[in-house]
């Protein structure tokens, strides 16, 4: 295999994460941990690989023989990876701090997971895939686990860790099958070789385990059972992080292979996805709806946020395409904010994160309850927030793919969702702080990453184009 | 040269009530709060003379002009059924007339309003408000579509609800601010609907399209009269005319000024402004020209009547305006445009003077507004009694006061042209009488013979020069305004005649009376107002006991009369009282809480069951977790095959 000078220029921002993460790997395995070091390195070689790869927004180009796509489409989420990596260590340092557990290894996991996830957005062939998701995986098992003192963290990481195996030995055997249809791994092939083998017993179960796979870490119903006890028993920046960038990577690899190779064409595949997306969508918000953890509640919204952007993929079209990408970035802001506001208000042993921990933070903490309420009515889905353009872009889609009955049922979810996100506001907005609260100090730096994610959430809602459009570019 | 100044002429209003919205609270000192209010409308009247200077410099077909703004919003433009709207101003004969109006009579009541709001708590709002009020005015009469001119229509409409309800902690202004604004409300359903269909049969909502498209539609046309009619009920809203006057008399609650600016001057005009505007569309439907006339005459003498027995002196001129109202509704729908127009000029001249003259009654009596308990009080207020006087005798319609030749116009139209007619004519001048009347029953009562009230304990004064150089000004004008339009060299009608010609020529009118004819009208018309007069003086100068005597005598007329024929007590029962419990007990109770509710609240707690059924699932058992998982493969892997 030959490697041309121009598929490392292109890959620019791989390899910066990965230099970044040896050089933090070095730093802390020389010296000690010096925690404070190793995340203003690794925010800033993030930072740099966002920016490197804002700069190549263009159309796709293989690279290392085929195996990766870079270009338009892979940056834009390697984009989005890297800045969710990047608020999630600015919301990690205090947080682990406080938690008297600030230690540099963290952010040498993020990156590689980060890595990870920019590899699966990537990838051009099955493999590649299947080796991104391991290695965000595992490092994020790892991540789960950081309080190993703590018996909910161990739980959190043992329970992803089995299910995650799990769940990658049927994704192997899924490739494995198409391998055995199609004799090949590329994706681009496999879609040549798409209309000969559509009805092969071989190629769909392989689809369907593929499939099962990749629901596993969106946490679409029914493969979402790990998903609350693990968000709500990780370190609560690093659940921010796994329900954004570890689903929007899913959602990546969903696009590359189901959009890619199956095309708009009406099949059962878009059907089994549009089940799947109903499922997820009443489940997460019907069950959301008992839950007085915040974490919790927010895993079960995660989950239902899954099946609104599965509605964008069971539409099969470009529209569809063009909503879920949308999607994944506003709600990669929203939740990410949420995620940063609790994670900032917990206290030590898991304290402070119950619903009527949040009674009177208006009064306590005008900035953080407005912020909070911003991504809560954005995630409700309210206009003119950007969570009301992703749900309005992959409904619109799924009705213009004659799938009413879908977008009838995601309204109405939505509308059940807009119940428990609203009764939080409720309790900030017009409850009585009480009495035993403790006030809790929140630096600068968290409140501007919040008051910053807030922005972007109203800036997207009102011109939401300026991603649209960019997401245009990069898909055609 | 003309687009800058009048872009300068709207927005220096906005600029003063933006001023004042902003900082009138901080600026403590009256004065400065009065002069900037007085300067941002008397600067526009400025500017808006000096266009108007070089419009009459101008040829007759150049005094046209088009200021366009900025495109305001616009949907498929360059396919059929695309709209394009404009902040645009059309500036032409009928438009700066009516900009003259607004802003010089605005003006000279900002002035009186420095000396009537004098120790108000809310001073700087009053004037951001009528700043306000004097730039939607502006507006309305500048537009040149039907949107813009909507949004300047409701513009006035708000300001109108703000500054009826100025004293909002008093509840009959709060409730006569509602009820403005609630009945204004219908007709503005007729507005905009009328406005969809103009949109339907023309594609365009550009007064210059709209007005060239129906210059060529056939007459007698359904769509044209449909229009013609929902705009008419547009109009009867905001105009104060049958059926939709009841919120005027209520309007009264607001502060005089408020009265004398928006309730009879400007804004109760703006629907003779809007009919005038859309002659070619009337002329293209007769039939709806014959309903505006009916109504219009009919609304005269119905007011006219009311007015006969009211004893609130404020609530007499309401009437009176809306009996006004009626004449130049009853000028428009036969065809006499210009003579509309005219009485709507000479009627903001006298009816303002009128109101600014009660004010200055009401401040000297100390709020008292019953002319019962008045009287004898033209030794007090000599300047206010004059110009008072003046003003009446204006609106009598007795020559060479300005109220004369605008009415006489009127009712030698109806009489003569084509579509008038000789009952309406009757109708019109019998509603002469009234106003000669009524008017010189307010006179007599409030300002002669023998004080009613305690002269011991109440000193009537005169108002302060702010307020009485106003009246002085308006005064001269209700004497002199008149004198644009004398028969047979009328000015007036001249100047407008490019505006209505289109719709003249539409109707083929043509003046069928002669000059000796024309002749013999006005000395009927002028010695019905006399008898008016002489019957008013007699009765109340000389037997003042007598008006209790004919109300004894004719209890049953006195008491329909002095309520006001029921129609509010109608109305509540026929609409109001039925709508609110139909929303009670059906909408509210029944469909609401009984349906809605109970629809919204079952649903949420069958929801919550099946949560709780559901977070049972989610046992924490990693084992049943794999379970699921391959559960859900099996399903996959079944759909995928067998399906």
């Amino acid at each position: 295999m030959d490697v041309y000078i121009s598929d490392i220029l292109l890959n620019a921002p791989f390899e910066i994460v990965v230099l970044t993460a040896l050089i933090v790997l070095v730093l802390e395995s020389t010296r000690g941990t010096r925690p404070n070091i190793s995340s203003w390195t690794s925010i800033g070689g993030l930072s740099l690989a966002a920016v490197a790869a804002l700069t190549n927004l263009g159309a796709s180009v293989e690279t290392f023989g085929g195996m990766l796509q870079s270009g338009g489409f892979a940056n834009y989420y390697g984009a989005l990876f890297c800045i969710s990596a990047v608020m999630t260590i600015l919301f990690s340092r205090n947080y682990f701090e406080r938690q008297n557990y600030h230690r540099g290894e963290a952010y040498i996991l993020l990156l590689f997971a980060t890595l990870g996830m920019m590899v699966i957005a990537a990838s051009n062939d099955l493999i590649m895939i299947f080796l991104g998701i391991e290695l965000m995986s595992i490092c994020l098992y790892v991540l789960a686990g950081l309080f190993r003192h703590r018996d909910r963290s161990n739980e959190a990481s043992l329970k992803y860790f089995l299910l995650g195996a799990f769940a990658t030995g049927f994704l192997l055997y899924g490739i494995a099958l198409i391998y055995g249809s199609t004799g090949t791994t590329n994706i681009a092939s496999i879609r040549t070789a798409f209309p000969h083998v559509s009805h092969d017993l071989l190629f769909l179960t392989g689809s369907g385990l593929l499939l099962a796979g990749f629901a596993f870490k969106i946490a679409a119903v029914p493969f979402h059972m790990w998903a609350p006890d693990v968000y709500e028993g990780s370190p609560t920046p690093i659940s921010g992080f796994m329900s954004t960038g570890a689903k929007a990577a899913a959602f990546a690899a969903l696009i590359a292979v189901f959009s890619r190779v199956f095309g708009p064409s009406e099949n059962a595949v878009h059907q089994i996805i549009a089940l799947i997306a109903a499922a997820s969508m009443i489940a997460g918000n019907v069950v959301a709806l008992a839950q007085s953890n915040l974490k919790r509640l927010l895993a079960y919204s995660s989950i239902a946020h899954a099946g609104y952007m599965l509605v964008g993929l069971a539409a099969g079209t470009a529209d569809g395409q063009i909503g879920v990408m949308y999607y994944l970035a506003v709600y990669a802001l929203m939740n990410l904010g949420a995620f940063g506001i609790i994670g900032a208000l917990e206290t030590e042993n898991d304290q402070n994160l119950q619903m009527d921990d949040y009674a009177g933070l208006s009064e306590r903490e005008p900035v953080l309850a407005a912020c909070m309420a911003v991504f809560l009515f954005g995630l409700a889905g309210f206009p003119p927030l950007a969570g009301f353009f992703g749900k309005y872009y992959v409904f619109l889609a799924a009705v213009k793919a004659r799938l009413l009955w879908l977008a009838v049922i995601g309204v109405l979810a939505s509308l059940m969702s807009a119940y428990y996100y609203l009764r939080i506001i409720v309790f900030m907005y017009f409850e009585k702080t009480k009495a035993e609260s403790v006030p809790i100090s929140v630096p600068m730096s968290v409140r501007w990453t919040v008051i910053f994610c807030a922005v972007l959430v109203l800036l997207f809602g009102l011109f939401p184009s300026v991603i649209v459009q960019t997401v245009l570019r990069v898909l055609f | 040269m003309i687009s800058e100044l009048s872009i300068a002429l709207v927005l220096l209003p906005l600029l003063g009530f933006l001023f004042l919205g902003l900082f009138g609270a901080r600026l403590k000192n009256e004065k400065i709060i009065g002069f900037l209010g007085s300067a941002a409308v008397g600067i526009s009247f400025i500017l808006a003379l000096f266009i108007f200077a070089q419009m009459a410099a101008a040829g007759p077909e150049q005094r046209k002009y088009t200021v366009n703004l900025f495109t305001w919003f616009s949907a498929f433009t360059g396919s059929p059924g695309g709209l394009s709207i404009s902040a645009a101003y059309q500036i032409d004969q009928l438009s700066i007339l009516l900009t003259l109006i607004v802003t010089g009579v605005g003006f000279l009541i900002h002035i009186y309003s420095i000396g009537y709001m004098h120790g108000d708590p809310g001073f700087w709002r009053f004037f951001a408000y009528m700043n306000l009020f004097i730039f939607t005015m502006l507006n309305l009469v500048l537009a040149d579509n039907f949107v813009l001119m909507f949004l300047g229509w409701e513009g006035v409409g708000l300001c109108s609800y703000l500054l009826i309800g100025f004293w909002y902690e008093k509840k009959p202004a709060g409730d006569a601010a509602k009820k403005a604004f609630i009945v204004n409300r219908i007709g503005d359903i007729g507005f905009l609907l009328g406005m969809f269909l103009i949109f339907a049969a023309f594609g365009s909502l550009n007064f210059d399209t709209v007005f060239a498209g129906a210059s060529s539609v056939s007459r007698n046309n359904s769509t044209m009269l449909w229009i013609c009619l929902l705009l008419f009920l547009g109009a009867t809203g905001k105009s104060a005319q049958i059926p939709l006057f009841v919120w005027l008399p209520d309007a009264m609650a607001g502060p005089t000024p408020v009265s004398a600016l928006i309730h009879a001057a400007t804004m109760v005009t703006a629907g003779v402004y809007m009919i005038a505007r859309c002659s070619i569309l009337y002329a293209a439907a007769p039939a709806a020209l014959t309903v505006v006339a009916v109504v219009g005459a009919a609304t005269a003498i119905f007011a006219a009547t009311i007015g006969l027995v009211q004893n609130d002196i404020k609530k007499i001129l309401a009437y009176s305006t809306i009996s006004q109202l009626g004449y130049m509704f009853l000028a428009l729908g036969v065809a006499a445009f210009s003579a509309g127009i005219f009485h709507l000029m000479t009627h903001a001249f006298f009816k303002a003077l009128l109101f600014l003259g009660s004010g200055a009654v009401i401040h000297a009596m100390h709020e008292e507004q019953d002319i019962q308990k008045m009287g004898g009080l033209k030794k007090y207020l000599p300047v206010t009694y004059r110009t008072f006087l003046i003003g009446a005798i204006a609106i009598s319609g007795i020559p060479p006061l300005a109220g004369f030749f605008s009415k006489d116009e009127i009712l030698w139209k109806t009489a003569t042209g084509d579509q008038g007619s000789w009952l309406l004519w009757f109708v019109g001048l019998l509603g002469a009488i009234l106003t000669a009347f009524y008017m010189f029953r307010l006179v007599t009562l409030t300002f002669e013979g023998e004080p009613r009230f305690d002269e011991h304990r109440l000193h009537p004064h005169e108002a302060p020069k702010t307020m009485t150089v106003p009246l002085i000004i308006l005064a001269g004008l209700s004497i002199a305004g008149g004198w644009i339009g004398i028969p047979h060299a009328n000015a007036l009608e001249h100047w407008l005649d490019p505006v209505f010609a289109p719709a003249q020529m539409k109707l083929l009118a043509s003046e069928s009376g002669s000059t000796g004819l024309e002749i013999i009208l006005m000395i009927v018309s002028v010695s019905a107002a006399a008898a008016g007069i002489y019957a008013a003086r007699r009765l109340y100068l000389q037997y003042p006991g007598k008006e209790r005597a004919a109300a004894k005598r004719f209890p049953v007329l006195y008491r329909i009369l002095s309520q006001k024929y029921y129609i509010d007590e109608i109305y509540d029962a026929v609409v109001v009282k039925p709508i609110a419990s139909i929303s009670e007990k059906i909408l509210w109770k029944g469909i609401d809480k009984g349906a809605i509710d109970g629809s919204v609240n079952g649903a949420a707690s069958f929801i919550s069951s099946c949560a709780q059924l559901l977070r049972k699932v989610q046992n924490g058992v990693a084992q049943f977790y794999a379970v699921m998982f391959v559960g859900g493969i099996l399903f996959i892997l079944t759909w995928l095959l067998f399906r």
